[in-house]
């Protein structure tokens, strides 16, 4: 209690570390022993064992039928999931319309296209194609706008895309429809306050917020569909990758080394988006955190700069 | 007083949700220029009937008119016809509203969000818009906080922005829906200092609040609604010195 009173009471007061012995984890230990132990058995089994045909993978990973059929699969995988989230959009918004005509026709594409396993729809699109030698765009019974003949097309290409692309926007659509939903009301209201119409309220207010609830499943959907074009085989479509290292592995009666090397494939592929996935959901992030967390290379690079400094 | 022209008209205006009868014939008269503060007890239909005036809700009954113009409807040789969407939007334009949970978009940063109603709807070019957010933030003391995101901002803050918001897209109306509500007591005070000097720039404001004070020292008319009707209104200092019903001398026994 000094006489003449101090500016500002509010000091923060002096702050002794706490000292306390660590509490011990021996289960940890034990448990981390036992699964080494499986693993190096498995590491061992993996190298000695012929069977895995390791030097034929090496020998074919990179070989040019399967390098293109990597190509095949990633157009494929893209131009699915860009059918499938367009779609899923115009689908989501419809399914949202106040309109009973637009809100059942939505419905009804996704209980049809949902409802029915993809390589069912694989194969009748193929046969579909087959049936309609030239596609016209038309009033229906009335005047043609424009007719193509799908000879012209790549036909096992076309139904492969849209076998996969509609399936998937079936699924998109309630996933865009649920992060729609999640967007509060309130965001709509200050929108159409302002004077916004519908559609600029949900271009410019309410799907950049709903991305941040979009994106994670549409990361998933999309290795799920890198791994489901796997099953145009059902047009068939053969120059994709796993119909490739199939038929290599029955040619040279190794079909499993083969199959290794198309997972691996797969794998390296589904690793790459994950990357992808981490920095697009960083970005839709913006606003809905106070500061971003750092990319694991901004924290590497931290921890660079704090060893130099010590 | 009487001189100046007549802003926004309410003429026995009723709406029901449903079964639930919001409002139930609300008369009032506010001339351009006036700030008229609406007070009253929850659920009595404030917030209800503000929306009604910029057509976030459509009425059952009545007449509502901004300028002499029917909100959501137009009238032809005596029949009415109601408005498409995109005239309704262009009636709100020129109304701006201040929400109690400020509803700014969290992903656009505080000058983005003023000069998002400009460049969407007006088309406005994006640079002298942004220009001019910058220069709406400055007038309610964020001048520096352009780049902030609004989580980054305290709620009094962050409500300054939605004015600004509001004020960018040139309203000649105000609605602020317990704009201070929301804040903790000593963040009201830079609200209502911005609202205060909105009213002294000439805008005609509608404003819902419990600030008592604000209303007796800004209002030029202070309606009490309850159960959807307007109780009792008049100037600010007479009707709070002399509450002629129980229910109004209750309330006031409340918020005072
Ligand atoms: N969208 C809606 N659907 C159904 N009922 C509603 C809706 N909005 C409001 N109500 C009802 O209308 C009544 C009046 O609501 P309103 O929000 O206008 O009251 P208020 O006077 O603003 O109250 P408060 O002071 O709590 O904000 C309430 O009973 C409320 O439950
Ligand atoms: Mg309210």
């Amino acid at each position: 209690m000094s006489t003449d009173a101090p500016e500002d009471v509010a000091q923060p007061r002096e702050k002794p570390p706490i000292e306390a012995v660590p509490v011990r984890h021996p289960g940890r230990w034990v448990g981390a022993a036992i699964v080494a132990l499986f693993g190096a058995m498995l590491v061992h089994s993996l190298l000695t064992n012929p069977n895995w045909g390791w030097s034929l993978i090496g020998e074919w990973i990179f070989s040019p039928p399967i390098v293109r059929g990597v190509g095949v699969t990633i157009l494929l995988t893209v131009l699915s999931m860009i059918i499938g989230l367009v779609l899923g959009i115009v689908l989501a918004i419809m399914r949202l319309s106040p309109n009973p005509v637009l809100n059942g026709t939505s419905w009804l594409f996704i209980w049809a296209f949902r409802g029915t396993p993809v390589y069912v729809q694989l194969f009748l699109w193929a046969n579909i194609i087959a049936l309609y030698t030239t596609i016209s765009l038309g009033v229906p019974f009335g005047p043609e706008f424009f007719t193509l003949d799908t000879k012209t097309l790549i036909p096992a290409f076309v139904a492969a895309l849209l076998g996969l692309g509609l399936n998937e926007a079936a699924y998109m659509s309630e996933i865009v429809r649920a992060g729609i939903l999640s967007v509060d009301e309130g965001q709509e209201e200050a929108a159409t306050a302002l004077g916004m119409s519908r559609m600029q309220t949900l271009r410019h207010i309410v799907l950049p917020q709903a991305m941040r609830v979009i994106v994670p499943p549409t990361g998933n959907e999309t290795i799920s569909m890198l791994k489901t074009t796997s099953l145009v085989i059902a047009i068939p479509l053969t120059t994709e990758l796993f119909f490739q290292a199939s038929a290599i592995g029955n040619r040279l009666f190794q079909p499993f080394p083969m199959a290794i090397l198309a997972s691996i494939w797969y794998l390296a592929l589904t690793s790459v988006l994950m990357v992808g996935q981490y920095y697009i959901e960083r970005h839709y992030a913006k606003g809905a955190m106070r500061e971003l967390p750092p990319t694991p290379i901004q924290k590497w690079r931290r921890k660079l700069h704090l060893g130099g400094a010590a | 007083m009487s001189e100046k022209p007549v802003k926004v008209l309410a003429e026995n205006v009723h709406k029901a949700y449903g079964r639930n009868e919001v409002l139930r014939g609300i008369d009032m008269e506010i001339r351009t220029g006036e700030v008229a503060c609406i007070i009253g007890p929850s659920g009595g239909g404030k917030s209800t009937f503000l929306r009604c005036i910029n057509h976030l809700e459509k009425i059952d009954s009545g007449r509502l008119s901004v300028d002499g113009e029917l909100i959501g409807y137009k009238q032809r040789s005596g029949k009415l016809y109601e408005m498409h969407d995109k005239e309704v939007a262009e009636q709100r334009r020129s109304i701006g509203m201040v929400f109690q949970r400020f509803n700014l978009f969290p992903h656009m940063t505080a000058a983005e969000n003023v000069m998002c109603g400009p460049v969407v709807v007006r088309r406005d070019n994006k640079k002298i818009a942004r220009e001019r957010a910058i220069e709406l933030l400055g007038k309610v003391g964020l001048g520096d906080r352009g780049d902030s995101y609004p989580m980054q901002l305290s709620g009094g803050q962050q409500q300054r922005v939605a004015i600004a918001r509001a004020l960018a897209m040139d309203p000649d109306l105000m609605l602020f829906d317990e704009p201070t509500s929301a804040l903790d007591p000593e963040l009201v005070g830079e609200v209502l200092d911005v609202m205060r000097r909105l009213a002294e720039s000439g805008m005609t404001m509608i404003v819902v609040t419990h600030e008592i004070g604000f209303a007796r020292q800004v209002g030029d008319l202070l309606a009490f609604i309850d159960k959807g009707v307007v109780a009792e209104i008049g100037e600010p200092r007479e009707i709070l010195a002399n509450p002629q019903s129980k229910r109004f001398q209750d309330f006031l026994g409340k918020v005072l």
